[in-house]
């Protein structure tokens, strides 16, 4: 009876660690959501931009970022995405000069964000409409997303002692007209904001129509599991900044088997354990048995 | 009487300013500093942090070597409690306490290193982000501290006195042991699948699917090195602390530890051959990348494992203690290896640590060490209580 009772005592504790455990675990990882290509989405077409940074200056202006100056009050542009610049225009030129572009660096709101699913506080969130948002009330500031995120986008603050990351968010809260203000304000229609198939669709055609002009590729059409920003350029994509080795599989995939093992391993080492602890216990219970048959004698 | 007092407190500050305690002042006088004005000025002011480069020294070695080497608690626990080696039993309490110790200053540097430290709290009490493996990392170490202050508990009481309180935490010994592996086969392996969504970002050859199990793996050699090391570190240092008796036997289990560690590293150092076979990356061993690769696994696994193998076989204890050494330098240099030096290998600007950072890392070090001093030289750790002798 005594044995029945701690053996239901350990049992009992084993278990309370593996629901402890499995509460800890997250099980129930998200399928991907079915409906994620039904979004908005931007298609920009580099041959079309004249890099007159109207959107890049339209994107600060409506975050409220000033622009960098050097400490004469001199005004200069910025190099590369940063975090009092979430949108910029870069320019490609070959070493030749022959060959050039310019393009459109932002976050490119993927169909299944790597940033949102490294978040351990949902401080990012991708929105039905496609646009990946930010809660500054829940970042704690780990930097994991970016790490997950494969394009370099989310920026963070270094120089403020309370930080927050940074990053195009389609100016989902405070857009006009549903359109973000980058997309608004371009003046030569180089960039189109609307139904990602749409936009597909009308991407695939400019192609078709004029093959010299692009090359044969949209990109943010599968990269990643594909994305909400879309591309189109006379100039190959990696020359352009964009990750060349970057497959279609997207990030949170590859997480995913890690995650959903871990109820496997509470289960089975809370079982494994428990048995190896009752084993030895009997052996040392059988070994003390002998012993004292081996002094008392026959 | 007053003025006795006053000499007796003159005459103990005195005692305490050794070489050690000085440096050890001053290194945390310095960190103060420092930190007061990472706190002031942002991050940026005293690390070399960047975009592309979001996690250095801090992560790098306070947290993903500070949760490796910290693995000697469940190790540890394990061997005596569920594989019933009891003769581990003298080794088990410092082992618990490094443990312990190691996973308190981990989320210490954690705190010095994240953006908005006051929310640390946040993914186990308010926003649940279970996506995420940093989710399981954050709530896994939370529950697992808890389980290590469960296991040391034992010590604290018969520190105090409470024999009460110490008996009824000694019967959860075996449920928080089970926990703790369980636990910690959970987060170290989550240490590595962290970075499993960095493909891009990952040198090939460090990257794999294999990533968790080669950091659980690994996790057992570190933790097996940990204590050869820490008991030889402390049966130098708190010689008071420790019986003859016990040392006679200390020299057969050092052994034992070695061949456990030999074993483990022969299965990892297999590991992680497939991981560069499954990822076909072969012809990457010829570059400079490559053959870092090749020095961390025949100087820092290959070797150690010659050399524990040899060293247990032949009953030399001086090669299996000095082999524990080579062999945590090796998991340092793994997880320094796919957390900052493999991580963007080809980017322009590479990150190397602000000395700020560095005098940092080592001034957490430092109070953990005094920390493990202040306990050990109070609490039963390396001794028995004399009340307590016998009783496990």
């Amino acid at each position: 009876m005594k044995v029945r009772r701690r053996d239901f005592l350990k049992l009992g504790a084993a278990t309370a660690g593996m629901v402890v455990g499995a509460t800890a675990g997250p099980t129930p990882v998200r399928a991907a959501d079915p409906n994620r290509e039904r979004c908005k989405a931007m298609l920009f077409d580099a041959t079309r931009c004249i890099g007159c940074r109207a959107c890049q200056t339209a994107c600060r202006d409506g975050f409220g970022m000033s622009p960098t100056r050097d400490g004469d009050e001199l005004y200069d542009q910025p190099t590369g995405l940063s975090t009092t610049c979430p949108c910029i225009i870069q320019e490609y030129r070959s070493e030749d000069g022959e060959e050039w572009s310019f393009i459109k660096r932002q976050c490119m709101h993927c169909l299944d964000p790597g940033c949102a699913s490294a978040c351990l506080v949902n401080a990012l969130e991708r929105t039905p409409d496609g646009a990946v948002v930010y809660d500054v009330d829940k970042c704690i500031g780990c930097r994991y997303c970016m790490i997950a995120c494969p394009f370099d986008v989310p920026t963070f603050e270094y120089d403020k002692p309370v930080p927050s990351i940074r990053k195009c968010t389609f100016c989902f809260v405070t857009s006009e007209g549903n359109v973000p203000r980058c997309v608004a304000r371009c003046p030569t229609a180089a960039m189109q904001f609307g139904d990602r198939a749409e936009l597909l669709r009308e991407a695939r055609s400019r192609i078709h129509e004029e093959p010299d002009r692009y090359v044969d590729h949209i990109y943010g059409e599968h990269e990643a599991g594909g994305t909400a920003a879309l591309y189109l350029a006379g100039v190959s994509f990696d020359k352009l900044g964009f990750p060349a080795n970057l497959s279609d599989r997207p990030i949170p995939d590859l997480t995913k088997t890690f995650l959903n093992s871990v109820p496997l391993v509470i289960i089975l080492w809370a079982a494994f354990g428990t048995g190896l602890h009752r084993f030895v216990q009997r052996r040392e219970a059988g070994l003390e048995e002998v012993a004292e048959e081996v002094e008392t004698g026959p | 009487m007053n003025r006795m007092n006053r000499a007796e407190i003159a005459s103990a500050a005195k005692a305490q300013l050794t070489p050690f305690n000085v440096i050890a002042a001053l290194i945390i006088l310095a960190s103060l500093v420092v930190l007061a004005i990472r706190f002031t000025r942002g991050l940026g002011a005293v690390t070399n942090l960047s975009n592309p480069y979001p996690w250095g020294l801090w992560i790098g070695f306070d947290v993903m070597c500070g949760v490796a080497l910290a693995a000697g608690g469940y190790i540890l626990a394990s061997t005596v409690y569920l594989f019933g080696l009891k003769q581990y039993y003298p080794l088990l309490r410092p082992a618990i306490l490094t443990g312990f110790l190691g996973y308190f200053f981990v989320v210490i540097a954690l705190l010095v290193d994240l953006g908005r430290p006051w929310r640390l709290p946040y993914p186990v009490f308010y926003s649940y982000g279970v996506t995420s493996v940093m989710f399981l990392v954050a709530w896994h170490v939370f529950l697992y501290l808890t389980v290590q202050f469960i296991e040391f508990c034992p010590a604290v009481f018969e520190w105090l006195g409470w024999k009460r309180v110490r008996s009824w935490v000694v019967k959860l010994t075996i449920g928080a042991t089970i926990a703790g592996v369980i636990l910690s086969t959970l987060h170290q392996s989550a240490l590595g699948a962290l970075f499993l969504l960095a493909p891009t970002k990952l040198h090939p050859l460090w990257y794999s699917e294999l990533l968790p199990v080669f950091f659980f793996v690994s996790s057992i050699i570190a933790g097996l090195s940990m204590v050869v090391f820490e008991s030889t570190v402390s049966h130098r240092v708190f010689k008071d602390q420790v019986n003859s008796h016990h040392l006679a036997r200390l020299d057969g289990l050092m052994l034992g530890l070695g061949k456990a560690a030999a074993i483990t590293l022969f299965a990892y150092f297999s590991l992680k051959w497939i991981g560069v076979a499954r990822g076909q990356h072969w012809s990457l061993l010829a570059t400079p990348m490559g053959l870092w690769f090749l020095v961390e696994m025949f100087g820092f696994v290959a070797l150690p494992c010659a050399l524990f193998a040899w060293g247990s076989r032949t009953g030399n204890v001086s090669v299996v203690r000095a082999t524990a050494l080579l062999s945590v330098v090796g998991i340092i240099i793994n997880r320094l290896n796919v957390s900052v030096i493999a991580f963007r290998w080809d980017y322009a600007q590479r990150y190397w640590p602000h000395w700020m950072e560095l005098l940092v890392t080592v001034g957490i070090v430092t109070v953990a060490l005094l920390t493990f001093r202040w306990i050990v030289r109070r609490m039963p750790v390396l001794r028995a209580h004399p009340e307590y002798q016998g009783l496990q």
